[in-house]
């Protein structure tokens, strides 16, 4: 429990960004879900964060009151919020932007990026092979997706620096700080428009060029929607499931029991990942209210947002027995952390595969690993949740 | 479950998101259409053996948007 904060702080103005909330959020989430499951604050211009299971799922499907043209929670929202179609879109539009991607994201297509996700994970080991140490999200973690949606979106990796960069000025930095997100949001834009041109004079077998040669009702894509598409697809594609991933190695390098059980039957990996996806879920997203409604018999006010905690949702009790337990081997497992309804992950079958293939070749290249000696994990906070810092010692 | 209880599972169109858990569950029993989302194979028969994992990939829908019928 937390020392710093009185029940009343949490009801009436809980804090996110609060570094005990960062280092470990689920105490402080039972707490709420307990005691105020619509909690509220008057920072960031108005605030909910419920954490019931079933207000998130009522939130997430109900796209009369709450909007997705604001996603992400900040002290200065841009005005107009930049498009990221089509998370940032509501239908009836919506339905045309999300349907043009899930071809390129169906188990079967994705099969096809097995082999680069697993020679990049064997090259990042190779690297590592013979060192006594390393850091998990550094050195392993963080180069993984971002590789991978690289080659699939036609951009180089070289440019994977420049990238990450981008995603913690715009999903960390800028919470607090507007410039460093217009900055930030510049370079993309700049960066993605020349990509898009490029391609329009010499096309590739990338989803620059399927965008380019993509229509909506007969009409091309505006160029916006194109690089709005990827700014989200590159956005979404890397910090969310580098945070997955570093979140599996860092329980599995503190739960030594769990650990062996994985390395010896190699065939469990996938149902513990979906274990490790609902209790350590990554993505909290947001909703803007647009109407006056309730949630959970709470008023809540339009032009306020509201947190959409999927990760606290995977951790309540009403649904999930043991929530609070990490059970490898659970099996009744439907969890929300790719979210619900009509914006469901895109991506979740290619995390799923990255996760999935990135656990195999760690855990057969180092069956022994656990967490360096006197070891400072840190998380990161906001938007997507992982470890940012991860020391480990190989064995 | 008297023995000649025969079990159908539905997917309920509209619910569906394509999260893809019961085809990862139970490939026997679903399979996804080319924009990922599910559909029952054989008509929703649940051929004998399978009711478990029938049910596996029901709890594991998190749209909740597989029946499973008993007839
Ligand atoms: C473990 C990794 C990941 C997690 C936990 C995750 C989580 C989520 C969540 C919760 C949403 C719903 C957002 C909302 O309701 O507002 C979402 C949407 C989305 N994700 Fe992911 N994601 C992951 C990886 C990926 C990857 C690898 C991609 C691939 C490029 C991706 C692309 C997208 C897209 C395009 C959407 C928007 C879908 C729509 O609005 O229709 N995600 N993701
Ligand atoms: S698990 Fe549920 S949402 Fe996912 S594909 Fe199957 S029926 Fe559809």
């Amino acid at each position: 429990m937390r020392s710093s904060a009185t029940q009343s702080d949490l009801d009436n103005d809980f804090d996110h960004l609060d570094p005990s909330w960062i280092a470990d959020p689920f105490p402080i989430w039972d707490e709420m879900r307990q005691n105020c499951p619509v909690a509220h604050t008057d920072k960031f211009n108005g605030v909910y964060f419920p954490t019931r299971y079933e207000d998130v799922r009522a939130i997430a499907y109900d796209t009369e009151h709450f909007s997705s043209r604001r996603l992400v929670v900040q002290v200065e929202p841009m005005d107009p919020p930049l498009i990221f179609p089509p998370i940032t879109s509501d239908p009836p539009a919506h339905r045309a932007h999300r349907k043009l991607l899930l071809p390129l994201f169906t188990p079967d297509a994705i099969k096809r990026h097995e082999p680069h996700a697993r020679a990049v994970c064997q090259e990042l080991i190779g690297r590592l092979t013979g060192n006594q140490s390393c850091d998990g999200a550094a050195d392993y973690a963080r180069h993984i997706p971002v590789r991978i949606i690289a080659q699939m979106l036609g951009v180089p990796n070289q440019d994977a620096d420049l990238f990450r960069r981008w995603i913690r000025e715009l999903l960390e930095l800028g919470i607090t700080d507007p410039q460093m997100v217009a900055h930030a949001t510049e370079e993309m834009c700049d960066y993605f428009a020349h990509a898009v041109d490029k391609r329009r004079k010499a096309p590739a077998n990338d989803m620059i060029t399927f965008l380019l040669r993509a229509e909506i009702d007969g009409q091309p894509l505006s160029n916006e929607h194109i690089v709005g598409t990827l700014r989200l697809l590159l956005i979404a594609g890397i910090d969310t499931t580098w945070s997955a991933i570093g979140a599996c190695l860092w329980h599995l390098a503190t739960h030594a029991q769990d650990r062996h059980r994985l390395v010896s039957a190699r065939d469990l990996i996938p149902t513990a990942v979906e274990e490790f996806l609902r209790a350590y879920a990554p993505v909290t997203m947001a909703r803007e209210v647009i109407k006056e409604t309730k949630v959970g018999g709470c008023p809540v006010h339009p032009g306020q947002m509201v947190m959409l905690s999927f990760p606290a949702a995977n951790r309540d009790p009403s649904v999930f027995e043991h929530a609070d337990r990490v059970v490898i081997d659970r099996q009744n497992n439907g969890h929300v952390a790719f979210g619900l309804g009509i914006h469901r992950c895109i991506g979740s079958n290619l995390a799923r595969m990255e996760i999935v293939v990135a656990l195999q070749e760690w855990l057969a290249a180092f069956p022994q690993f656990e967490l360096a000696p006197d070891a400072v994990v840190t998380w990161s906070m906001g938007t997507t949740r992982g470890p940012q810092q991860l020391p480990l010692r190989l064995g | 479950m008297r023995d000649k209880t025969r079990l159908f599972a539905r997917i309920v169109g509209e619910r569906c998101q394509g999260h893809a858990r019961c085809v990862a569950i139970a490939p026997e029993l679903f399979e996804l259409d080319e924009l990922g989302n599910a559909h029952a194979r054989l008509h929703g028969l649940v051929p004998k053996g399978l009711e478990a994992k029938a049910w596996l990939a029901k709890a594991n829908c998190p749209e909740l948007a597989l029946d499973i019928l008993e007839q």
